[in-house]
C-alpha cells in the first residue's frame, strides 16, 4: 500500500463534527474512519463511577454518521477508549449505541469488542511480582490502594486492534487504549513505519484541535506514506500550518521529544514539518523506539467520599476584606458545633473566586481587588447526609457571620439558586498511575466479536 | 532588553500531561524569537518556581523543541487532577503567570 487515508471526525466521539466536513474527507476515500471516545482529563470520577463524560445522544449521532458511511464504503470504524474512560461498562455503554443505530438503519454490523478492564486480583499479582512501577511523579502504592479502587483499566497498544483487524470487522471498539492506536494500527498492519504511524495518530486523536482556528468539533484527515504523513483540515475555514501541527506534538504530553506509550517511545526529535500548501502540513522524521520491557500503563480511580456544594456571591467590600478570617470563623463554628465527628469524618472547602479560586497556591497576585467575590461552599464527607449537614450549617453560618465593622446585618451572601445547596454525589481521586510489565501485549485485552442487527437471530 | 514575551508568542498555555502533572507550552511566532528567548536562558526553573511559588523540584523539565519552536515547562500538581481540593482539572488556566514574562 502506497498511501493510507484515515478520517478523523473530531476530537472526542460526541463532540460533534460539520456534515460537509465529514462528507469532503469521505470523498478522498479514506479507507479508515476512526475516532478517540475517551481521556483522563475529565478527571477521576468517570473512570470510578462507570459512567460516560459524552453525553450518549451525542455519542450516537456521532457513531451514526461513523458507520453508516464506513458501510457504504467499506470501510472499518475504529473508536478508541470507549465511553470515555475505556472500563467494561463504558464498553457495553458504546455497544449498545452501536447495537441500537444497526436495528434502527437496517445494518448488518460485525463488531469487535476489546476488553480493557483489570481485575484487581490480576493487579494484586502482579504487585506482588514486581511488574508494577508507578509512573513519576504518581507515588508507591500499597495492596490496599489496588483493593480500594473502584475501577482499574489498562492502556491497550495497538497489538489487541491489529488482532481484532484480523477479522472482516465494520466496527472495532476498544476500551481503554494508548490515544494514537485506532489511527495507527491498521497502518502498522499494513506495514507502515510505527513512528510515522503513531505520530500521525497522536495529532489525528484531537482532530481538527491541530488546525488553525482549532475547534474540537470538526474533521481532520491524514494521509500516511511510507516516509512521511500530511494532515489536512477537511473544513476549508481552518488549515493546519507548522505551528498548529507541531503545536499538537506538544499536546498534553511533558517531553515532546519523547512521547512514552505501550512498547516504546515516538521519537520526534528529528522531526520536521514542512507547509505543503496553505492547508495542508508534511510531517518527516518521526521515530519509533522499541522499549526493551513492553509496559502498559494502569489508571485505576477510588471514592473517596460523597460532595454538597453550595453556591453564592459577595459584594460587600467591608466584608470582602476580611474574607479570610470570616473562612476560618466559619471552620471553627463548624468544628464547635459538630464535636462528635472525627477530622477524617469530613473536608470544608472554600473556594473564592475574584481572590485565588483558579489557582489556590500557585497563584502569585496576592492583592486582589476585585468589587466582587464569587464563594463555593464544598464539603467532601463519608456520606451523603453528612456532607449536606455541613454543608448547609456552614453555609448558613456564613450567611449570618457577625464580622468587625459590619452594616450590612441582614445577610452576607447573594444565593443565585433555591435550593442553594447541590448535592454532587460520590467523589473519585486517581489510585494508580502505574506501568505494568506485560511478556504479552494481547493478554489483558481480550476480544469478542459480536453480530448486530438486520439478519442477527435473537 | 526588556521585549515581552507575549509579543513573541503565538501560544501561550497549560495543560494536563496525565492526572499528575501540568505542561506549559510556549511557541513562538518565527524561529528567531524563538532562538532569541532559548539562547537568552531566560526560562529556567528558579524563574518558573518564582512565579508560581513552588520550589524548583517540583518543576519537573524545561525543554526546548526546535521543530516547533516552542519551550515546554512541566511542572508537578500538588494534588492530582479532580482530587478533593484540587482547582483546575484540565489544567488548563495556569497559565497567566507566564504571560508577563520579559526578554
Amino acid at each position: 500500500m502506497e498511501e493510507l487515508r484515515i478520517l478523523s471526525p473530531t476530537a472526542i466521539l460526541g463532540y460533534g463534527f460539520p456534515e460537509e466536513s465529514f462528507r469532503r474527507g469521505l470523498a478522498q476515500n479514506p479507507q479508515l474512519i476512526a475516532v478517540d471516545g475517551g481521556s483522563t482529563d475529565p478527571g477521576p470520577y468517570y473512570l470510578g463511577a462507570g459512567v460516560s463524560f459524552t453525553d450518549r445522544a451525542a455519542v450516537k449521532r456521532d457513531l451514526q454518521l461513523m458507520i453508516k458511511a464506513g458501510k457504504e464504503r467499506s470501510v472499518p470504524v475504529l473508536v478508541g477508549t470507549a465511553g470515555g474512560a475505556g472500563g467494561r461498562v463504558h464498553l457495553d455503554w458504546c455497544a449498545g449505541i452501536v447495537e441500537e443505530i444497526a436495528g434502527e438503519q437496517g445494518l448488518s454490523l460485525k463488531v469487535a469488542l476489546i476488553d480493557a478492564e483489570f481485575s484487581k486480583e490480576e493487579v494484586i499479582e502482579n504487585y506482588r511480582q514486581g511488574k508494577l512501577d508507578p509512573l513519576f511523579p504518581a507515588g508507591e502504592i500499597t495492596i490496599k490502594d489496588i483493593e480500594d479502587s473502584s475501577r482499574i483499566v489498562g492502556q491497550m497498544g495497538v497489538e489487541p486492534i491489529i488482532q481484532a483487524l484480523q477479522e472482516e470487522v465494520d466496527v472495532v471498539l476498544a476500551g481503554r487504549a494508548y490515544d494514537p492506536t485506532v489511527f495507527a494500527a491498521s497502518a502498522i498492519k499494513a506495514g507502515f513505519p510505527a513512528g510515522l504511524a503513531l505520530h500521525m495518530g497522536k495529532i489525528l486523536e484531537c482532530a481538527s484541535i491541530a488546525a488553525d482556528p482549532g475547534s474540537g468539533s470538526d474533521c481532520m484527515l491524514g494521509r500516511l506514506k511510507n516516509d512521511s504523513f500530511i494532515l489536512e483540515a477537511l473544513n476549508p475555514q481552518r488549515r493546519c500550518t507548522i505551528t498548529s501541527v507541531a503545536a499538537h506534538s506538544l499536546y498534553e504530553k511533558s517531553n515532546p521529544l519523547r512521547l512514552s506509550g505501550p512498547g516504546g517511545t515516538i521519537d520526534l526529535s528529528e522531526c520536521r514539518f514542512e507547509q505543503l500548501d496553505q492547508r495542508q502540513v508534511k510531517v518527516t522524521g518521526s521515530k519509533f523506539i522499541i522499549a526493551k520491557d513492553y509496559t502498559i500503563k494502569l489508571e485505576g480511580a477510588k471514592m473517596v467520599g460523597y460532595r454538597t456544594i453550595s453556591i453564592a456571591g459577595c459584594r460587600d467590600p467591608i466584608m470582602i476584606t476580611q474574607i479570610e478570617q470570616i473562612m476560618a470563623g466559619v471552620k471553627g463554628m463548624v468544628k464547635d458545633n459538630f464535636t462528635g465527628l472525627r477530622k477524617e469524618d469530613y473536608r470544608l472547602l472554600f473556594r473564592i473566586y475574584g481572590k485565588n479560586g483558579v489557582m489556590g497556591s500557585l497563584e502569585p497576585v496576592k492583592e486582589f481587588k476585585s468589587h466582587e467575590l464569587g464563594i463555593i461552599i464544598e464539603v467532601v464527607a463519608k456520606t451523603q447526609q453528612l456532607a449536606n449537614t455541613i454543608c448547609s450549617f456552614a453555609r448558613s453560618a456564613m450567611l449570618h457571620y457577625g464580622y468587625p465593622g459590619r452594616v450590612a446585618t441582614a445577610g452576607n451572601l447573594a444565593f443565585p439558586y433555591s435550593p442553594s445547596d447541590f448535592k454532587a454525589g460520590q467523589v473519585y481521586q486517581f489510585s494508580l498511575h502505574h506501568l505494568l510489565k506485560v511478556e504479552d501485549p494481547l493478554k489483558y485485552f481480550p476480544i469478542i466479536f459480536k453480530l448486530y442487527g438486520k439478519g442477527v437471530g435473537r | 532588553m526588556g521585549r515581552k514575551i507575549i509579543e513573541m508568542v503565538d501560544v501561550i498555555r497549560s495543560k494536563n500531561a496525565g492526572p499528575y502533572e501540568i505542561t506549559f507550552d510556549l511557541i513562538f511566532k518565527d524561529f528567531k524569537s524563538y532562538q532569541e528567548v532559548r539562547d537568552a536562558g531566560v526560562i529556567t526553573r528558579e524563574l518558573i518556581a518564582d512565579l508560581y511559588r513552588i520550589t524548583p523540584d517540583q518543576i519537573v523539565s524545561i525543554i526546548n523543541f526546535d521543530p516547533a519552536r516552542a519551550i515546554k515547562i512541566t511542572i508537578i500538581r500538588s494534588l492530582s487532577a479532580g482530587a478533593v481540593g484540587e482547582r483546575d482539572v484540565y489544567g488548563a488556566q495556569q497559565h497567566a503567570p507566564l504571560l508577563g514574562i520579559e526578554i
